[in-house]
């Protein structure tokens, strides 16, 4: 293996990892805030996929300017979901919390199964095949444009959660659920408004996403457990974490995928997973909780 | 056997049991071969959701990638019994063995660095894609094209326990009876001081460290019984299905499909991963049944592709079960009809 096949490994791994990283935000402020492992998290990714392909085919809008309005819509989707269902629930044990979402996430497959059918579906656009090119490392553009979308939205969501007043609110629910309440925050808005935020996320990282992969219904349970894979790698609950995690992930697989077979790269994600499970439980930048 | 699984059981709940089966037993005799197949799988589910039940309903210990179990001793089995030619009745022994040897694995590595709740169930997950993954690169055991074992016309009619080639009927009885041994054992287990050791950790997991129960072993049992029942369920999907294939088997949904039964039938008793396996199977069945029926007659447009309703519905049913009726429906129907004998009686 030569250097430029391995830089140009690395490149592509590193641009896919920041996308991975974004989708794997959603899960983290979700499970760091309301406690809830989000078990429709690829499910919810797939609505902005094929929101964003709606918007492609029907108007021809690129997925990139779709991602305001996917955001936008997810994030209601998210916030009445959290305020209406989710929050029934939060009192009973884990099993049955995850039990409703692994219901909702079949009921999205196969809701988009009815209205979308099985087939994979994919976008072209002006820059499809182009690429930057730099001596001997070429770089697809959809995924260069893709990594920098999920860089300027994850740092508006950080910025969000450490600067604005409701960020910091939320963060205090995170923080001490009991002195939330007493000093007077909404706490039930507020979950809500943390799905709602989850979501629009994911919503966001799906319509970013569609330009690097072809879209159908059963895409989404692989991308669920790909981000419970990164955020546990880089600490449930951490935002840092998840983009970190992501990049590791996005890197050893394009590395697993050259090393080994493409075919082996999860195998290799959920090596890695074990591995971080047992010698570092809360993750790379978690903090450690007993 | 029948006495003793109705040892809690009031005078009516007994009734209901001798009445359950009647009918299960005299099932083959007057239902279509079809509905022959659906109460097979039905038990199965049955065997299996009361495995899982053991983990999370016994001890606390929630398991999200139990087919894994299952999928080890299957292969195991069908392997030994198309490569070597081994009979199950001698292979169920190192395909239960080594499922017993995961599921230690995956309990000593989580139990040893105490990873609990809902780290404890991804590390299950995680071992269990890990697995079909490799699994898919097995070129022994058939890789992606899946493992499949001969079965000639002549053993249709058979009956030959040794090697678990035969008629649908004895299928239909062998699921029967080892649903009721595992129901039995269960119930022994539950009663035993094992048993009570588990609920004290299922309920109060430093108070009964701090009584002085070795909470790390008995974690450790309840994880070997449970992948042990896994096991033998798994030698006879095996050789009832025929054919396995990695994602088929190992696959997330299926570890979800066993956690349905239980959780909608009520977690944590002997008798609600049954119902639940009762309830959603046919449920599931009847759907398809439904929806065929409608395209027939129909009423609804026969060209209109319905792929995903069945399980669109079935994902409802489930919602409102989690939301409306969280302890599941056998601790409910107990109430109601009084099955359980009262304190006292």
């Amino acid at each position: 293996m030569d250097f430029w096949t391995l830089a140009n490994a690395l490149a592509t791994g590193l641009l896919t990892g920041l996308v991975y990283g974004l989708s794997a935000l959603g899960l983290s402020v979700i499970f760091g805030v309301i406690r809830i492992v989000n078990f429709a998290h690829g499910e919810i990714m797939v609505i902005g996929m094929f929101f964003a392909l709606v918007l492609f085919r029907g108007f021809g809008i690129d997925p990139l300017l779709s991602v305001p309005l996917a955001a936008a819509v997810l994030f209601v989707f998210g916030y009445f979901l959290q305020s209406t269902v989710i929050s029934r629930v939060a009192h009973l044990p884990d099993h049955m919390q995850f039990l409703l979402l692994a219901a909702i996430a079949v009921m999205i497959v196969n809701g988009s199964l009815l209205i979308f059918g099985p087939d994979p579906q994919s976008i072209n656009i002006s820059y499809s095949f182009d690429s930057f090119e730099f001596g001997e490392l070429l770089i697809d553009k959809t995924r260069a444009y893709a990594a920098i979308a999920a860089i300027v939205v994850g740092v508006i969501l950080l910025a969000f959660f450490k600067y604005s007043r409701t960020g910091k609110a939320i963060r205090a629910c995170a923080d001490n659920y009991l002195g939330a309440q007493v000093v007077g925050l909404r706490v039930n808005h507020l979950y809500a408004l943390t799905f709602g935020i989850g979501s629009a996320c994911l919503g966001a990282a799906g319509c970013i996403l569609l330009l690097l992969v072809e879209v159908h219904p059963y895409l989404a349970p692989g991308y669920t457990l790909l981000a419970f894979v990164i955020v546990i790698i880089g600490g449930l609950g951490s935002m840092t974490g998840a983009l970190v995690g992501g990049v590791l992930i996005g890197v050893s697989e394009a590395l697993a995928a050259i090393v080994l077979q493409p075919s082996m790269k999860s195998a290799f994600s959920f090596g890695l997973l074990i591995l971080v499970l047992l010698l570092r439980p809360q993750g790379l930048l978690g903090k450690s909780v007993k | 056997m029948m006495g003793f699984l109705g040892a809690d059981l009031s005078g009516r709940g007994r009734t209901a049991l001798a009445l359950v089966l009647l009918i299960l037993v005299s099932l083959p005799y007057w239902s279509s071969s079809y509905i022959l197949s659906v109460a097979t799988i039905t038990l199965y589910l049955a065997i299996v959701g009361q495995s899982w039940n053991l983990m999370l309903g016994f001890a606390g210990l929630l398991s999200i990638g139990h087919a894994l179990f299952v999928g080890v001793s299957a292969y195991t089995a069908a392997y030994l019994f198309s490569a070597f030619g081994l009979p199950p009745v001698v292979g169920i022994v190192p395909a239960v063995v080594l499922a017993i040897l995961v599921g230690m694995f995956i309990g000593y590595l989580g139990f040893r660095f105490s990873i609990g709740g809902v780290y404890f169930a991804l590390l299950t997950i995680a071992f269990a894609e890990l697995v079909r993954i490799s699994v898919d690169h097995m070129g022994f055991i058939g890789g992606t094209e899946g493992l499949f074992l001969q079965v000639s016309e002549s053993d249709r009619h058979g009956f030959d326990l040794i090697n678990l080639r035969g008629h649908p009927f004895m299928f239909y009885y062998l699921a029967m009876a080892l649903t009721f041994i595992t129901l039995a054992g269960c119930r022994y287990l539950l009663k035993s001081k094992l048993g009570y050791y588990w609920q004290a950790i299922r309920d109060d997991q430093d108070a009964a460290q701090a009584l002085g129960i070795n909470v790390f072993k008995y974690k450790m049992y309840a994880v070997v019984y449970s992948s042990g029942i896994a096991g033998v369920a798994g030698v006879f999907y095996a050789f009832y299905q025929n054919s396995l294939f990695p994602e088929s088997v190992f696959g997330i949904e299926r570890s979800i499909e066993i956690t349905l039964g239980p959780i909608v039938g009520g977690v944590g008793s002997l008798f609600g991963p049954v119902l639940g396996a009762f309830i959603l199977t046919p449920l599931g069945e009847g759907l398809t049944e439904l929806i065929d029926f409608l395209k027939d007659t129909e009423i609804i447009d026969p060209k209109l592709k319905l792929n995903g309703l069945k399980l669109l519905i079935w994902g409802l049913v489930v919602s409102m079960i989690v939301l409306f009726k969280p302890t599941g429906i056998w601790p409910w129907l107990n109430d109601k009809l009084g099955f359980s004998r009262k304190e006292g009686e």
